[in-house]
């Protein structure tokens, strides 16, 4: 098991130049979301892309995922604010209003047997997380 | 057709038969109503004598029962169905006598003298405290089980007590000769003052007072107050003034359903006289409910015979004594260096377990006396030795009554463990009853969890195999500071929300820092990660603290503005401070530097955690106030605040007995008195309500304070995850009693050290909300999207509702 360190946001950086309106990337669909520095490890966040709000995760192991803000359970968007674990192999997040876990890589919730959340194709490039909006 | 059942009585028994009637009448059959001669509602008399320690002996009221207090039936006719108080006739179709007993005086000339009393309700024991104030010497007439007790109550009340009883020896009901000694010499050693067959001839008194009493034998004693207390008697005068047929020596004759000589009307408990005898205990007693209960649902249980098995604690000694205490063979163990004297009593071949007698240890007692009628489960003396009898859970045969209390038998046990998936202590008190009366029979129930197969688990998840005091214990022992090397050391994966939350809770307790700094953050529950309450519409609340509840107009104003400022719904919460709700997360920053810069600091309302110290204003303003209960509450307050725990911990302080701080409702719960402070602990509210117990009184503020560091931090460290006080206490083998010797007594040798965590807690207290406004990098978590850090969530709406914003909700909840 790999130590994790915190990575603090280096104060240097600026933010990217990006907007929730004018999606920018680099090829289509694509979005930059923000320095892969700004993660917190084995936390989310939230980010507004066009109009649709999705929670994004790095997990202890480095990777990345990203999954629907919105919880269906609760009808409100807090899954970026909820723990992020594991459940057997499979990395989760557990809603902070009722901790349904959701499988951050299939969006399915591990309670509740037919509801999941969808999922959105996440990358790290030079650094910058970008985030594929369908 | 609903019918109307009357029950005559609001006793132990009456009320366990309403009980039993009400849960199992599903349909709806019957009506109750239930006539009460005291004034107040059914409390357990069994426990009569810790009134006196402020316990609260109520029993749990029954939903769906009329219950007509201070209401005696007068007259009672079986032939027009119908029973009459003082002030109405009731038409019944079923009645049910369970009106108890009364105290036996014996007619002794004087004993009508002011001063003379029987110990059986509450109003006995007020009347007796009431009159005992400023007294020297009592005396109790009766020394057996009652006998006992009311000397216990004279003693507590600080009376120079002494005892006499006409048979040779203490309670010679249910101990022999050797027992009752070993017995007297334990109540002697307390002081008190034992004279065996005696008589008493004669009460004397001055100006109509008692004064002394004058022996058959021509001894005399002085004495300011007798209490009568040389066994009870039935009562049946209303049974018999209705020609129904009562025994030779009293008692309504009831056969094995319990009915008596008239149709449709039942007795049971102390009133009834079955299959011969009297009861006086308790046990057989809710078994007459019982079977009265389903005979009244039409089914045909019938009284099993009653096990008088009693285990008491008198005066702080054991006694108990089951099956027969005579017989053909009997090991007996007299040990006058530690006070203990038992008798096994065995059939002729020596195998065979009839019955026994324990004074001075009675820990083998469940065991024991579950054994009855079975073959030993190992050598006597191995099963008297002090470090208790081996595991017997498993070899006793099905048929074995594990409680006696409730007639739970070891079968009715395994059932509830294989069958009804009854996998811990709780699960199997609630569904079989063991054990919810004397509790003697728990240490049973976890052997046969155990030989069930059912493992005692204290994993936390699936991540740790240790329960939250493990983990505390290794971490602390092992220094270990992060999550990652807890996880990789001694568990699996990466946590989750039960693990991680606990982990933090432990290294806030060990390093008292910031709770959000480095991979701690990672750890906490969203509430802890925003220092804000989070609501159903996503937005948080904001509650800054407001010690004792005390708080300056110019911080009512600022408070006020705030809320007007950022549009946030005000509320006044039970904790004596205001909630702002619908605060967005980006918006948390700029509310908190408004309240800090005014002097509010965190509430820690978000974290589990100190809350607040509720309190009344005592003798700064209230008439009736003995003590300053607003400063103790905000020295208090001042003191706990930020200390993070295995679950929130809410405390009050009430300047008087009146209580008006509602204190015993909390986790610690002071209460002002004349001389000082009383402290009571394990109170709650919530779910499943208890009000909190006394741990010590009169204290000086000091010794408070140091009490209350203690309790706070054994149960910090040792309780488990969000086990609140009540419930910890509770799991606690010895409960309160051990509690007390570890917190007063200092019986584990912690309290130095207990003392110096928390004084370490008060020295590196900071308030949370000022050290994350003072940083950049730690302000940088409140924004509502990574990328938009300003932009408002959208899906966040308000409405108005009676002139404030509530949440519009969002989505529907799958």
């Amino acid at each position: 098991m790999t130590a994790v360190e915190m990575s603090v946001r280096p104060a240097t950086v600026e933010a990217p130049a990006s907007s929730p309106d004018q999606p920018t990337g680099t090829e289509a669909g694509w979005v930059v979301v923000c320095p892969y520095d700004w993660l917190e490890p084995e936390r989310g966040a939230a980010a507004l892309v066009g109009d649709r709000q999705i929670a994004i995760f790095r997990t202890h192991d480095g990777n990345l995922y990203a999954i629907d803000h919105y919880d269906p359970c609760c009808g409100t968007y807090v899954l970026a604010r909820g723990i992020v674990g594991t459940r057997g192999d499979v990395p989760t997040v557990a809603s902070p209003m009722h901790k349904q876990a959701y499988d951050l890589r299939t969006g399915a919730c591990l309670d509740r047997p037919g509801v999941s959340v969808r999922t959105y194709e996440i990358r790290c490039r030079d650094g910058l997380v970008e985030v594929r909006c369908p | 057709m609903t019918r109307h059942l009357v029950v005559v009585g609001h006793g132990m028994v009456g009320h366990r038969l309403v009980e039993t009637l009400r849960a199992q009448d599903t349909a709806g059959a019957w009506r109750i109503t239930v006539l009460a001669e005291e004034n107040r509602p059914a409390y357990d008399r069994v426990r009569l004598s810790a009134w006196f320690d402020g316990e609260d002996l109520d029993l749990s009221p029954v939903d769906g029962v009329e219950v007509l207090l201070g209401e005696p039936a007068v007259s009672l006719d079986p032939q027009a169905r119908t029973v009459t108080t003082p002030r109405r006739t009731l038409a019944y179709d079923a009645l049910v006598l369970a009106t108890g007993s009364y105290p036996f005086v014996p007619p002794v000339p004087g004993r009508d003298l002011t001063g003379c009393f029987v110990y059986r309700t509450i109003d006995d024991l007020e009347s007796l405290a009431a009159y005992a104030r400023g007294r020297r010497r009592g005396l109790v007439v009766g020394g057996g089980l009652l006998g006992l007790e009311a000397a216990n109550a004279l003693r507590r009340l600080d009376l120079d007590t002494c005892v006499v009883e006409i048979a040779p020896r203490l309670m010679p009901l249910q101990v022999d000769e050797a027992g009752g000694a070993m017995l007297r010499r334990h109540i002697e050693n307390l002081g008190l003052t034992v004279h065996t067959g005696r008589v008493l001839a004669r009460i004397m008194g001055r100006d109509g007072a008692v004064r002394r009493v004058v022996f058959s034998d021509g001894g005399v004693l002085d004495t300011d107050v007798v209490v009568f207390a040389a066994g009870v008697r039935p009562r049946d005068e209303l049974a018999r003034a209705a020609g129904l047929a009562v025994g030779a020596r009293g008692g309504v004759v009831v056969d094995l359903a319990g009915r008596t000589s008239a149709p449709d009307v039942y007795a049971v408990g102390e009133c009834a006289q079955i299959d011969g005898r009297v009861y006086g205990l308790v046990a057989p007693g809710y078994a007459m409910a019982e079977v009265v209960a389903d005979r009244l649902l039409g089914g045909s249980a019938e009284f099993p015979g009653a096990d008088t098995s009693t285990k008491l604690k008198l005066l702080g000694v054991d006694v108990a004594s089951f099956g027969t205490t005579e017989g053909p063979l009997d090991v007996t163990v007299t040990d006058p260096s530690t006070g203990v004297y038992a008798k096994l009593v065995l059939s002729d071949d020596a195998k065979t377990l009839l019955g026994g007698i324990l004074v001075g240890d009675a820990h083998a007692y469940g065991t024991l006396r579950a054994c009855v009628g079975a073959p030993l489960p190992a050598p006597p003396l191995a099963l008297l030795a002090p470090d208790g009898p081996p595991a017997a859970g498993g070899d006793l045969p099905d048929t074995a009554l594990v409680c006696s209390c409730n007639a739970v038998t070891k079968g009715t046990i395994v059932t509830a463990i294989r069958e009804q998936g009854c996998t811990d202590v709780a699960a199997v008190k609630a569904g079989t009853r063991a054990g919810t009366t004397c509790g003697s029979c728990v240490p049973l129930l976890k052997q046969l969890l155990a030989s069930c197969g059912v493992p005692a688990s204290k994993a936390l998840c699936e991540h740790f195999d240790y329960s939250r005091q493990e983990l505390f214990d290794i971490m602390r022992v092992r220094g270990i500071t992060t999550f990652s090397q807890l996880v990789a050391e001694y568990g699996r994966g990466r946590g989750c929300d039960i693990c991680k939350p606990v982990v933090a809770s432990i290294l806030a307790s060990m390093t008292s820092g910031y709770i959000l700094d480095g991979e701690q953050a990672a750890l906490q529950d969203t509430n802890d990660h925003f220092l804000a309450n989070l609501q159903r519409n996503g937005t948080y609340s904001v509650v800054p603290r407001i010690p004792g509840g005390e708080i300056t107009p110019e911080k009512l104003i600022v408070i006020g503005e705030v809320a007007r400022d950022f549009n946030l719904y005000t509320k006044i919460t039970g904790g004596q401070r205001i909630d702002l709700l619908g605060a967005r997360v980006e918006q948390l920053p700029a509310i908190w530097r408004r309240l800090v810069d005014a002097g509010f600091e965190s509430g820690h309302a978000y974290g589990k955690a100190v809350r607040t110290v509720k309190s009344c204003v005592g003798t700064t303003w209230c008439r009736y106030g003995v003590q300053d209960s607003v400063g103790l509450a905000v020295a208090l307050e001042l003191r706990y605040r930020g200390l993070r725990a295995p679950h929130k911990i809410k405390a009050a302080v009430s300047g008087c007995a009146r209580e008006c701080a509602e204190a015993r409702g909390k986790d610690v719960g002071v209460i002002a008195t004349e001389a000082g402070w009383n402290l009571y602990v394990g109170g709650n509210g919530g779910f499943r309500p208890r009000h909190a117990e006394l741990l010590a009184k009169d204290l000086s503020t000091d010794e408070l304070v140091t009490l209350i560091d203690r309790f706070i931090m054994f149960y910090i460290r040792t309780a488990d995850r969000l086990e609140r006080t009540a419930a910890w206490i509770e799991r606690m083998e010895g409960g309160l009693d051990y509690l007390r010797s570890v917190i007063i007594d200092d019986s584990l040798g912690l309290a130095a050290e207990l003392e110096a965590a928390m004084a370490r807690h008060v020295e590196s207290y900071v308030d949370e909300w000022r050290a994350t406004l003072e940083d950049p990098e730690r302000l940088r978590r409140f924004v509502s999207f990574i990328n938009a850090p300003d932009v408002p969530d959208p899906s966040i709406q308000f409405t108005v509702e009676r002139d404030q914003p509530v949440p519009v909700p969002i989505g529907r909840p799958a």
